[in-house]
């Protein structure tokens, strides 16, 4: 009785040899090839774009010379305290330079605005330099074909021995698995600007998103990727060719954080599929979103506000996607980060993790040859406010009614700009996209066991807190098995549950005899870790050799409603 | 006449407090006023006067929903909340993103699950089955730009033309400047919040202190009383708000202790003549048989009783209403027990 599944509805396996033919044939037609080659008059766009909106920000010229101030004074500060292995060289002087114009600016009986502007005219426009990307079809395809080729090698020859080098048989499909909306999201791209925005929890989060883009037969999205991903090589090379605009999170200065918006956002505007991480960075903690950085959505919003006004119709779509694994490379790390964070004093972190090209190689590697499913799981798509669009790009409301996104920009009959409005709207749209997460992240075997394990060994310590009950020795973390399976087996029951009602969706290798998913679990969870998360003794029963990545891998639950059920 | 709007306004709902805000607007605009029977409409449309008041010339009657969405892009709902619905269904197709809807209804709407009914012991109430006016409107259309208008705004005063201010409510700045633009004139002032939820709570809950207050004056007892129910009233008021979505602030402004200060102390309020005339030994049946309009403190007290007790909070002057309004416990009892109420803390909210 107790493996008889309680669910109804049928759970969707995906379809591994879906091909996808291409949505645009040749490259000339992307549009991230057409702003490639317009790339100087792009960067001269944005330069100006960016001139005026800071002016605008900054209401006096005394605001404005302020800011360039503070702006010169924090980038000295972080070349000093921070300087990255990417850095250009001419960074110091280039400060340097402005730093004496300042001065000489400052000894000037009455100062000049327009050398006020000339400054700022320069900032923005060694930023927008340096964010832009370089897009070149012809290394993305090399890339791509690089990617594509090689890791089919590694898994044929290691799946069905080596003589499958050359087989066909299995393809990267059957490793990373592509469910969801994935015909609509192409439709979409057909009709109007697609934005996804993914959850984030690993560095390698990028590639796989590309790779996915690709199988599915888009055309590339530009994304911003973290600078500091251009200090690892083999990273670097792929972001170059992937259409990767650099995103320096040292820069927090207004100047550079508005170049940086006005160019998503005119990215956008010129029909450029885009991709943020809405959380901002690697999720620490391994939860799920919950708040988003709403920034860059914000300037999705400008541009969708924008088109109108300039009498368009062309619509800006929102696509969530959840990526959903068994591990997480650098998990160790963030959970570290996390606890760090949360904790300040009451935690000591010991060493540091860092992921190096070699690490990522040994782990890619790694991941071809032995088991462990990566799935994707593609959201419904929906407009600037958050409502779901059907096939043909038509907003709908809560009763199927089409509504025109339009009207939510329109006073008094005509498109109006007002920031305020923009904000609660972009508030909203974040809120619906992390509701969106939660209803199309995948639970899989290994969040599950990890869950159970973490919310049993919780309970039986329940008066030490979060930070004591992490140190526990080990001696201490033993669960019998019986009464893991128990708590596993409600758990899941739960979850059935919560799939019925459309709060979740689930990995189809949840629904096999309870035995062999717990077993699944147990050699998934986080397999690659010199220690690991949870492991079964001699005895039979489990123990944590690490308690924090347990908690780590347990977080991808947290959200679910599912403290009561142990 | 200075013209602040092409569009005239739209006010749906001709009870008294629609009736005051239609000839409000009408100083300054054109306005449309929605009577849902066709015979009424009629009526008020040949007498030009509605709920006893006599209709400023700017006021057109129509008995054409469609028309209002049409031909207005703000709309002021005002009636009661146990048809706040079903006029939202009605109204909601026809109306588009570009409206906005300042609602003026002090009520709660409940949704309940299949099967679930509000006097079995065993359902929890929850947050998400009692919705406010402005949600209501949000579910049932597609208009996102909502606010609502709350503050001591008797009716009858403000027909006399007498000084008095309300509070627009909205998390966007442009409705709170549209209300503004539209309501303002020598004699009212127009405040902004922007926490709506919070000022919508403070118009529900003062009804219920309201009704005790016009016990306390049945049972014939002076300002003591009287200043001792208001002071622990919105106590309970910021209690009950905190817990559904409120933020203290909009409690000690004029939607909240504003209102309840005046809905406590005036013959003029509904609520308040409930409560009085129950203390005088009248019933509820027959009380409300009686009256003109609803008194939504009503339903309130039972709504916010069931949501309280679900929820394990404290609310002991909303709990022993429940019981005098519909347990049969008489006024008096009530009292006493409020009097014993072991509560010694003043403040612990700030």
């Amino acid at each position: 009785m107790e493996n008889k599944n309680s669910y109804t509805k049928p759970i969707v396996k995906p379809n591994t040899k879906k091909v996808y033919e291409p949505i645009l044939a040749g490259s000339d037609e992307w549009p991230v090839v057409k702003l490639a080659k317009n790339r100087k008059n792009f960067i001269e766009e944005v330069i100006q774009a960016s001139h005026s909106k800071i002016s605008e920000l900054t209401i006096s010229p005394q605001a404005l010379l302020d800011e360039v101030e503070l702006t010169m004074y924090k980038e000295r500060l972080r070349i000093k305290q921070n300087p990255w292995l990417v850095d250009p060289d001419d960074e110091l002087p280039f400060w340097n330079k402005i730093r004496s114009q300042l001065i000489a600016l400052s000894r000037a009986e009455d100062y000049d605005e327009e050398v006020v502007k000339d400054l700022l005219e320069q900032i923005v426009s060694r930023y927008a330099n340096e964010i832009a990307g370089n897009f070149k079809p012809s290394s993305y395809r090399f890339a791509r074909t690089v990617a594509n080729f090689g890791f089919s090698r590694l898994l044929n020859a290691s799946r069905l021995g080596f003589k499958s080098i050359f087989s066909n048989q299995l393809t990267m499909q059957d490793k990373i698995h592509i469910v969801g909306e994935t015909e609509q999201m192409r439709e979409l791209s057909k009709i109007g600007t697609v934005v996804v925005v993914p959850t984030h929890f690993s560095n390698l989060d990028s590639i796989l998103i590309g790779w996915v883009i690709n199988t599915m037969g888009l055309p590339p999205f530009i994304y911003g990727a973290g600078l500091n991903l251009f200090n690892i090589g083999i990273f670097a090379y792929f972001m170059n060719s992937l259409g990767a605009y650099k995103v320096d999170r040292r820069k927090k200065n207004l100047i550079y954080l508005e170049t940086l918006k006005t160019y998503s956002r005119l990215a956008i505007k010129n029909g450029c599929h885009s991709l943020f991480f809405p959380g901002g960075t690697r999720s620490r903690s391994g939860m799920i979103e919950s708040k988003l950085k709403l920034g860059l959505l914000g300037s999705a919003m400008e541009a969708q506000r924008e088109i109108y006004e300039e009498n368009g119709n062309r619509k800006i779509f929102i696509v969530p996607v959840v990526l959903n694994y068994h591990f997480v490379l650098e998990a160790p790390a963030l959970i570290n980060e996390h606890l760090k964070q949360e904790g300040q004093e009451r935690y000591y972190v010991e060493k540091d993790e860092y992921s190096g090209s070699y690490k990522i190689l040994t782990f890619l590697l790694k991941f071809f040859t032995k088991g462990s499913d990566i799935s994707v799981s593609i959201g419904k798509g929906m407009d600037m406010l958050g409502n779901p669009v059907d096939m043909q790009g038509n907003s709908l409301d809560k009763h199927g009614k089409i509504i025109d996104t339009k009207d939510y920009f329109l006073s008094s009959g005509k498109v109006q700009k007002d920031k305020q409005r923009e904000q609660e709207y972009t508030d909203n749209l974040g809120r619906v996209i992390v509701k969106e997460f939660h209803r199309i992240s995948r639970v899989f075997s290994s969040h599950l066991v990890a869950y159970a394990a973490f919310s049993i060994l919780r309970k039986k310590h329940k008066r030490l807190d979060l930070y004591s009950f992490l140190r526990l020795p080990v001696e201490e973390l033993i669960i019998p098995y019986d009464q893991f399976r128990d708590a596993f087996f409600k758990l899941r029951e739960e979850l059935f549950r919560q799939y019925e009602n459309g709060i979740c969706d689930l990995a189809p290798h949840l629904t096999e005899d309870l035995d062999e998913v717990i077993a699944h679990g147990l050699s998934n969870v986080g397999m690659y870790h010199a220690k690991r998360p949870l492991v079964k003794n001699k005895d039979g029963d489990l123990v944590s050799e690490d308690l924090n990545l347990l908690y780590y891998y347990r977080n991808r639950l947290e959200g679910y409603d599912l403290e009561k059920i142990i | 006449m200075r013209k602040s709007s092409e569009k005239p306004i739209g006010v749906i709902g001709a009870g008294s407090f629609g009736t005051v805000i239609a000839n409000c607007l009408a100083e300054n605009n054109k306005v449309l006023l929605y009577v849902r029977r066709a015979e009424q409409a009629a009526e008020i449309n040949l007498s030009r006067k509605s709920s006893k008041q006599q209709l400023h010339d700017n006021v057109i009657i129509t008995n054409n929903i469609q028309q209002v969405a049409e031909e207005c892009e703000v709309i002021f709902p005002i009636i009661p909340s146990s048809n706040f619905r079903e006029m939202m269904s009605q109204f909601g197709p026809y109306l588009h993103p570009y409206h906005i809807l300042i609602h003026g209804t002090k009520g709660l709407d409940i949704q309940l699950p299949e099967g679930a009914r509000l006097d079995d012991p065993d359902f929890k109430l929850t947050r998400e089955h009692v919705r406010t006016m402005s949600e209501v409107i949000t579910d049932e259309s597609s208009v996102v730009r909502v606010g609502c208008l709350a503050g001591p705004n008797l009716a009858r005063e403000m027909a006399d033309k007498q000084p008095a201010a309300t509070v627009i409510a909205s998390r966007y700045n442009e409705v709170i400047l549209q209300g503004q633009k539209l309501l303002r004139s020598d004699r009212f002032q127009v405040y902004g919040n922007q926490d709506i939820t919070g000022v919508e709570l403070c118009g529900v809950l003062k009804n219920i202190i309201a009704i005790a207050s016009g016990a306390l004056s049945g049972l014939g007892y002076g300002d003591n009383a009287r200043a001792l129910l208001i002071s622990r009233g919105i106590v309970e008021m910021i209690y009950i708000g905190r817990a559904f979505g409120g933020n203290v602030e909009a409690f000690i402004g004029l939607a909240g202790v504003g209102d309840l200060v005046a809905t406590c102390t005036s013959t003029l309020s509904r609520n308040f003549t409930v409560g009085y005339r129950l203390a005088k030994g009248e019933s509820l049946p027959q009380i409300i048989e009686s009256m003109e309009e609803v008194a939504e403190g009503v339903n309130t007290v039972k709504i916010i009783t069931k949501l309280t007790t679900s929820a394990n909070l404290r609310a002991p002057i909303t709990e022993n209403l429940h019981k005098v309004l519909f347990e049969d416990l008489p006024v008096e009892s009530a009292l006493n027990y409020l009097m014993k109420y072991p509560l010694n803390v003043d403040i612990d909210f700030l």
